[in-house]
Parts: structure tokens; sequence; C-alpha cells
């Protein structure tokens, strides 16, 4: 269990010296404290139950790092709480705050591997910290490796490893002194998508037999969908959206989340479409929409009853439709080909049947 | 070559050899610490403490920055407390030692440098302390850019230890100035200079297979 509350994290930028005195000497207005303060996270709150896996999507810059280093405080934050299984780790002195790291795994972007060390050796290395007795530490690595489906490379060396093996090796790492919360930082971002799925499938293994939380912070669309439970979507430092990750790819509520979705759908009209859409509708014009529907809506024969009892034709452009953990989620763009009275009948339909339509534009009638 | 002449270079080989061995590992047991203070005190890193990491680079640098010439000369008050005397090979280890360490120091840092700050950072996260980094991670993973250091430092030692003889202190240096160019002996300056290249490539070959032998990249 994270339970992160009011969470603040500022840098001040180091420019103080002689010269910047005597120039603020002589224009006091940007001497003031705040001036050369950058705000990394602003009042974050956010709970991962145990057993649970959060995810934090946001774009690069926004805060994602900052807020998972909060965890286990390898950035202190400047105010706020921080609770992994109830202990407050902000007020533990340097060896109780050691003792806590124990409890919380990491694994890293760049794998973060000892070079020098065989990889038996990388993953005995949290032992080896912990003081713990060579034997101990010999059947525990075994057990990892034997997890993480490395047992065979247990006498190489990291840079004899792919990617993903590296990133396993890491996992066994993180996973060696018992934790109860795994941290992920982008940790797929540097591996091909074959090699990211067989990754986000071994930690949801992870999660499931040992019940592990999982915190993970990832610019990929991808890597929410296909193990996170809940989702967090950061901005600027803050948390601007939380939400089970069924709700947030159906129904994303701010404008980023709709971003991050189309691009992750790839659902935009194509070019050509987008230099004809103008936004006034006219006499000779036919909306052309975006129609996303989930649940019951999916398994609906709509199109077919808009032809029927509105009397409008639907000329599909794009569709897509994707399953999200158990929830099937319907895109398409679509011109509606009707009379103006006639469209505006069918869009109604559509809403009426928890369709949420987005008119993108009209376009010309061809004559 | 008379056995005379052979017992003259043979001897001031040993000399060289003993000055380089002295200076090279009393240097490193002082510069390695030195290097790795230098790097782990640094504003942001595991025991930043802005201050001494100041001071301490502020010596290294007037180290580094005297003559090993005049070092030589303008320490003999501190050498003659030191070995009892101010001249023969033990008194020109002194000042060897005395400009080898800043010179370690530095490069040890410099190897650290280089190492990705994501170890450090993993290391932290696994609950180690600042002492465990440093024996832990920090030293074995630079290991072959000190080594590297290191070496470097043998055959800079091997070139200095030349200037030994301005103090008396033996040598082949000393060996080639007063017997090949003093007393006008091609012979012997040839001898001394092959012996010095030969010394040198011996102690770059030996580096270079530590270093493979280290390193696993």
């Amino acid at each position: 269990m994270i339970e992160l509350s009011n969470v603040s994290k500022i840098y001040f930028s180091n420019t103080r010296s002689s010269n910047t005195r005597v120039s603020n000497a002589a224009s006091s207005k940007d001497s003031d404290n705040g001036s050369n303060a950058i705000h990394a996270l602003k009042d974050v709150s956010l709970i991962v139950p145990k057993g649970t896996i959060h995810g934090v999507i946001g774009l690069s810059g926004a805060g994602k790092s900052t807020l998972i280093r909060c965890v286990n405080l390898l950035e202190r934050p400047t105010s706020g709480s921080v609770k992994v299984d109830g202990q407050e780790m902000t007020r533990l002195s340097n060896a109780a705050l050691n003792r806590a790291r124990h409890r919380i795994g990491m694994i890293f972007q760049h794998f973060n591997l000892l070079t020098t060390r065989t990889v038996f050796d990388n993953v005995a290395l949290p032992l080896e910290l912990m003081g713990q007795k060579r034997a101990t530490v010999r059947d525990r690595v075994t057990l990892l490796l034997e997890l993480v489906g490395l047992a065979d490379k247990a006498n190489q060396y990291p840079a004899q490893l792919s990617g993903g093996q590296k990133q396993r090796v890491a996992i066994a790492r993180a996973l060696a002194s018992e934790p109860q919360v795994l941290l992920c930082d982008e940790a797929t971002s540097a591996l091909d998508p074959q090699t990211t799925s067989s990754i986000l499938e071994l930690l949801r293994d992870i999660n499931h037999q040992l019940g592990i939380t999982i915190l993970l912070i990832t610019h990929e669309m991808e890597v929410v969908k296909s193990i996170c439970h809940r989702v967090s979507l950061i901005s600027d430092g803050e948390l601007v959206e939380d939400a089970e990750v069924g709700d947030f790819f159906t129904a994303p509520r701010t404008q980023l989340g709709r971003e991050f979705l189309n691009d992750f759908l790839q659902l935009t009209p194509p070019k050509e479409l987008i230099e004809r859409l103008s936004d006034k509708a006219g006499e000779n014009t036919h909306p052309v929409v975006r129609l996303t529907f989930s649940g019951d809506a999916v398994s609906t024969p709509l199109i077919s009853r808009l032809a029927r009892e509105c009397g409008v034709d639907v000329s599909i452009l794009q569709a897509k439709v994707e399953s999200i953990q158990e929830r099937t989620l319907g895109l398409m763009i679509a011109e509606l080909l009707g009379t103006p009275t006639q469209t505006q009948q069918a869009m109604s339909y559509l809403k009426s049947h928890q369709l949420q339509v987005e008119v993108l534009g009209h376009v010309q009638r061809n004559v | 070559m008379s056995s005379a002449m052979f017992d003259l270079v043979l001897q001031a080989t040993l000399d060289t050899l003993y000055m380089v061995a002295v200076s090279g590992v009393i240097s490193t047991l002082v510069g390695l610490p030195l290097g790795v203070m230098l790097y782990v005190t640094r504003p942001r890193q595991i025991l930043a403490k802005p201050v001494l990491n100041q001071a301490l680079s502020i010596i290294t640098n007037v180290g580094r920055s005297i003559p090993f010439i005049i070092l030589m000369v303008a320490i003999i008050p501190f050498t003659r407390m030191l070995v009892g005397t101010s001249i023969g090979i033990n008194a020109a280890s002194v000042p060897l030692t005395i400009a080898a360490i800043p010179f370690v120091a530095r490069l040890v840092e410099g190897a650290l440098n280089e190492l990705s700050p994501g170890l450090i950072e993993a290391a932290q996260s696994m609950g180690a302390t600042p002492w465990q980094i440093i024996c832990k991670v920090l030293i074995p993973e630079a290991r072959g850019g000190i080594i590297t250091g290191l070496t470097i430092t043998v055959v800079t030692l091997v070139s200095y230890s030349a200037m030994a003889g301005a103090v008396g202190g033996g040598g082949l240096g000393d060996l080639g100035i007063r017997y090949g160019y003093n007393r006008f002996n091609p012979t012997i300056m040839l001898i001394t200079v092959v012996i010095l290249v030969v010394m040198v490539q011996g102690f770059q070959s030996l580096g270079d297979y530590l270093v493979r032998k280290s390193d696993r990249k």
C-alpha cells in the first residue's frame, strides 16, 4: 500500500553567486525567492491499495520521475506525507530509511545493473547489503533467477544479455529483499514491443503470484492498457485524472487524456479529410463525427438502425475495436449523409444509446 | 661493458624500480580515498559536503600545479623530518609520493565520473549506505578506469624519478646524466634510455592486461 498525501516538490535552481547578488541589487524585480523555483510536483495525492497495479502516465517533463522517486525518497518531497505500508517515510532516520527501502524494490528504464558482477551477483547484491548469510543468498538468488526465467544465465555478465534479459535480472534483483512494493520507472521504454509485452507479463505474474503492489510510470498507453488496474494522468506536476483503466480508456475526462487515447488508438481523421473539414455547417454539408462506444453499444447494430430509423446513411472513414481489461471499446470516424434535420436526429439517437459523439467538422456535399 | 659498469646499471635500475614502487604504492593508498572523497562530497552526491569538497579540490590543484623539480627542493625540510636525510632513494621517494597523490586522486575522480548516476540511484533504492555504495558499487564498477589511471601514474613516476638525481636520488635518469652526459659516454646514455623504454612498455602492457581482465562492458 502506497499513500501520498499533498506531496509537493520544489527545486531551486542554483544560480546563487556573488554575481547574481550584484545584479539583484541593480534590478530587484526578479530577486524574490520564488522566481527561480521549479514546481516539479504540486499537491499530489495518490493511494495505491495493496496488491494492485497503478500506472502514472504523462508526457516527458510532467513530473513522473520525481513522483516515483518520492515514494522511496530518492527525492525528498518539499512538503507532504509519503506512507508505504503505513510507515511514514519522510520522518525516518537514515538507517531506518535504508531498512524501509529493503521493503521497496525498484527497476529502471536503463536497468542499472553492475557491469562487473555476474547475473547471480547482481541479484545477490541487495541481500549482501542486508548482511544475509551466504547459503540464504544462494538459495534465494537461485529461486529468483528461476522465477524470471534466467537460471541458465547465472554466470554471465550483463553485457552478454539482451535488453529484455537485463530487465529480468533487474526485476529479480528488485525482488531479492522480498519487497511489498515494486516501483517501475519507465521499465519498458528502452525495449522493443515484443520484449515489452513479455516483461509486462512477468510483472503481472509477480503481482498475481506474490501479491506485490506495483506503481509504475510510463508514457506508453500500451503499458497502462495491458497491466494496470488504475491509472493517473500527470500534467505539469499535477495529477489531473485518476480512474479505473476501463473508464479512462472509454471516457477520459480531460483534454490531455483524450489526446493520449487518440494517439494510442491512432484514430485521427485522414489528412485529406482534415483539409476539407470546415467548422461551419451549411446548406450542402455533411457532418463528420467521431463516435466512441463501449459496453452494450458495441454489440448493438446501431449503424443499420440509423439508416432505418433516421434515414441517414453512414459512410465509415475509420474504425477500430479494442479490448481493455474486460471491456470493449469501439471507435469510429464517419460521415453522416442526410438532410440537416436527419443528421441532427441521428446524433441524438446515438447519444441516447450512450455513445460519445464528437463533431469534427463538416464537409462539402459531393455533387 | 665492464662488470663494474654492469653493476652500476643494475643498481640504477633497482633504484628506479624501488622509488617507483614506494611512491606508487603510497600515493595509491592516499590518492584513491582522496579521489573517492573528491567525488562523493560534491554537491548532490551521496555524501555532499560542498565546503569540504572545495577545500580538497583546492589542495589537490595546488599539489598538481607545483613543478616537480621545485616541489622536490621545496619540501627538503619535510623530507628530512620524515626519512632523516635529504639525499638518496628514500629521500627522493618522498616528493615523488607527494606529487603523485593529487595526480592519482584526480584520475580516480575522473574514473568515477564515467559511471552512470543510475548505478548510485539503484544502490540507494536497495537501501545501501554511502559506505556500501563506495565499496560495492563505485570502486568495483570504476575498477577499469582506476587501473588505467594508476598505469598513467606509474609511467609518469618512472619519468619523474629521472629527476631524482637532482637531490642525489640515484636511479636510471641520474646514471644517464652523470655517466652518459657529463662523462660523454653515449653507450651508458643509450642503455639507460633503452631500459626506461622497456620499463614503461612493461608497465603499460601490464596495466592494459589488468584493465582488459576487469572490464566486462
